[in-house]
């Protein structure tokens, strides 16, 4: 009973954390499947992430943080299309840029407006009258089923019990799905990042297909970060994304820039987070695994998946390239 | 219109120039928004970075660390390789400083010890970027995503290694033991002290000439050796090259190894000259300005230098700022961000209106001469 408590904690737990990853690397997704490659999903998640904050905190609404969040989160995106799509720079040196200003920007707004070194003021404070956080979604009957054995566990506290944008996150998943597989418009932007000249001599304009997809990486991104100050913490803290934009993109690429494989990925991430976060590092017989290597075993798989030595992960093909038309 | 009416200069110096201005000018906005008058803010540190010779040695101090990671990614841009490793580099370089100092520091007399410690620094860092060239090379994963697998794996695994391995039976703190007196690069403040010359403390040490040597290999290295010719070529179209005869998979895989090197050398002066001893997250972000260093340079060893003391200043003045209008210090990361917006990825939203301002002022001038004859 004992392991299936602690069994339940951890998935739980894998819920909670592998939520952002979930959304980020939809996100990137989409933006890589239309030809943009996207380091910069850490500063969008970043900006909304304090931007959330900041704005539910002010207006005393997690939905007004939401919107805000998304809001700016979109902005970035946007600015990573002017710069990459508009003006053909590099895709990966404006990814940096927009982490790294990312970065200096929250830090820098967050103390000068709310002088805490960088951090929101808490978003649950009945002294001031505050609470401006999103409540947890009790599933019916979850208080009186939880005693009984197994489905108590199963239900209230595995299933029931999460924040609004868990539950999105998981719908999130086949929503992309249908949007990417099965719409003229999927059709259209995975063919802008395979093989934009194609879809240029169709007719389609290539700019206006990737503004749309970095749009919708933005509102993807968005919630990611949202999710993070907004529902989790309660607070922005400064780098409180943590690298989970570069883990969602290991996802993504894990997950061979499908939405399944990616959830596969995401959920498979965040059980080693749970783990390495529950654990001072797991046993197996008498040998101890650092909690380190649990930590960094994400990234070192994806580079194996990279390498080729387990099975394949074949990048959209104009992906990171610039797109140029013949003539102008 | 043809390209070749352009002289050199107007893309090379102009150009940049022009970027530079342009993410001066929103840098200043943002001021004015965090109600500082930018003109003060650059007096303020512009005091507080070349005031005094603490202030001297602060900048230089951190000019030198830019140097090293500046140079290793400019290095690799030649070859069109994106090294966004150089924070896992630096840190992985650390440990091979580190573990020279640790066992050796008072042993061996300084000057044996040096080379040992800058060898070890810079092949820990090249093996650290080895792994993500070979797998370019060899299997096609890209550079810039293994590269930023490595700079996480390189901070659990220096983590593990402080936590369990280095750090001193009953210490609290994750740092490794302090190095012997005897294997620290000496400061420039103490040489200057015996030669009779008064500085105030500051943790410029010797490294800073190291830096310089390496600079001046750089440009020997990939501008005056058949290897750099087989690294520009690769940068510049690799089919060419490997139509020429150059085999790529040996020249991205060299490419990278000077890169991680040259990153890797960054410890010396941070771990070797200023802290004594390895730390967590010691590199702390001076990998990633090391690529705004490089754009700003335009990837080579002169730019790079300027752009190092430029970020020095903004590193140094940037706490100045702090101390004066309790403004964050993290300011100058939005500064580097800008830098890199405007020089990197915005390159050429401005390249087209300078050429086209120059054609259009070099007609006027030359109606006039026109005229006047």
């Amino acid at each position: 009973m004992d392991l299936f408590n602690n069994i339940i904690l951890i998935l739980d737990a894998t819920l909670r954390v592998s939520t952002p990853l979930i959304f980020a690397a939809l996100a990137g997704m989409f933006s890589e499947r239309s030809g943009v490659v996207n380091i910069a999903l850490e500063g969008k998640i970043l900006a909304s992430a304090f931007a959330g904050a900041a704005a539910a905190y002010i207006t005393n609404s997690p939905w007004m943080g939401l919107l805000a969040g998304v809001f700016v989160s979109v902005m970035f995106a946007m600015l990573h299309g002017f710069a990459t799509v508009t003006h053909r720079g590099d895709q990966v040196v404006s990814g940096m840029a927009i982490n790294i200003l990312a970065a200096g920007l929250t830090a820098s707004l967050g103390n000068f407006w709310f002088h805490q070194g960088g951090n929101t003021p808490n978003l649950v404070d009945s002294l001031n009258g505050i609470d401006a956080r999103f409540e947890p979604i009790v599933f019916p009957f979850a208080k009186a089923l939880e005693d009984v054995p197994v489905i108590g566990g199963l239900y209230s506290e595995l299933l029931s019990g999460h924040f609004l944008l868990v539950y999105l996150a998981l719908l999130a998943v086949p929503a992309s799905w249908f949007l990417l597989f099965r719409t003229r418009f999927g059709l259209r932007l995975r063919a802008v990042g395979e093989n934009p000249t194609a879809v240029d001599t169709a007719g389609i304009s290539v700019v206006r297909m990737r503004y749309m997809a970095l749009i919708i990486c933005g509102v993807l991104a968005g919630l990611a970060g949202v999710y993070l100050s907004v529902a989790v913490t309660a607070q922005f803290l400064p780098n409180m994304s943590a690298g989970k934009g570069y883990m969602a993109l290991a996802a993504l690429i894990f997950g061979k820039w499908r939405p399944r494989g990616a959830l596969l990925a995401c959920l498979m991430f965040g059980v080693l987070q749970a783990i390495a976060d529950r654990s001072q590092g797991a046993m197996i017989g008498a040998f101890e695994i650092p909690v380190q290597f649990i930590e960094a075993l994400p990234y070192i798989l994806t580079v194996v998946l990279l390498g080729g030595f387990i099975g394949t992960a074949v990048a959209p093909k104009a992906v990171g390239k610039p797109y140029v038309k013949e003539r102008e | 219109m043809s390209q070749q009416r352009i002289p050199a200069w107007v893309t090379v110096i102009g150009v940049p120039l022009v970027n530079i201005l342009l993410a001066a000018i929103v840098s200043g906005f943002v001021f004015m928004y965090l109600n500082i008058s930018p003109i003060d803010a650059v007096k303020t540190m512009a005091y507080g970075a070349f005031g005094s010779s603490y202030g001297w040695g602060y900048t230089l101090y951190y000019t030198t660390s830019f140097i090293f990671t500046g140079l290793a990614v400019a290095v690799a841009f030649h070859a069109s390789l994106f090294n966004i490793g150089g924070e896992g580099q630096a840190y992985v370089g650390a440990l091979g400083v580190g573990l020279v100092c640790l066992l050796l520091g008072g042993k061996i007399p300084f000057l044996l010890l040096l080379p040992l410690s800058i060898i070890a620094g810079g092949l820990f860092g090249a093996l650290w970027a080895f792994i993500p060239a070979w797998l370019q090379a060899t299997r096609g994963s890209h550079v810039v995503i293994t590269t930023i697998m490595f700079n996480f794996i390189a901070a659990s695994f220096m983590a593990y290694l402080l936590v369990e391995v280095l750090k001193p039976e009953g210490s609290m703190a994750v740092e490794s033991a302090v190095f012997h007196e005897a294997s620290w690069i000496p400061k420039i403040w103490e040489l200057a002290g015996t030669m009779g010359i008064k500085m105030q403390r500051s943790p410029l040490n010797l490294s800073i000439i190291w830096a310089l040597i390496c600079s001046v290999f750089v440009y020997f290295f990939i501008w005056r050796t058949k290897w750099g010719y087989e690294i520009r070529s690769l940068g510049q179209n690799a089919s060419a090259a490997e139509y020429a005869g150059i085999n790529l998979n040996k020249t991205i895989i060299m490419t990278m190894l000077i890169s991680g090197m040259l990153a890797g050398f960054f410890a010396l002066n941070v771990v070797q000259g200023e802290a004594h001893q390895i730390k967590l997250s010691l590199v702390n972000g001076m990998g990633f300005t090391g690529i705004a260093v490089a754009l700003m340079g335009r990837n080579h060893p002169i730019g790079i230098v300027l752009a190092s003391l430029l970020f020095g200043f903004l590193y140094q003045g940037g706490g100045e700022l702090q101390f004066e209008y309790g403004v964050d210090p993290r300011i100058i990361v939005v500064l580097q961000g800008l830098v890199i917006l405007f020089s990197g990825a915005l390159e050429h939203m401005t390249k087209h209106p300078v050429e086209n301002a120059y054609l259009k002022l070099s007609q006027l001038v030359g109606k006039q001469e026109a005229k006047g004859a």
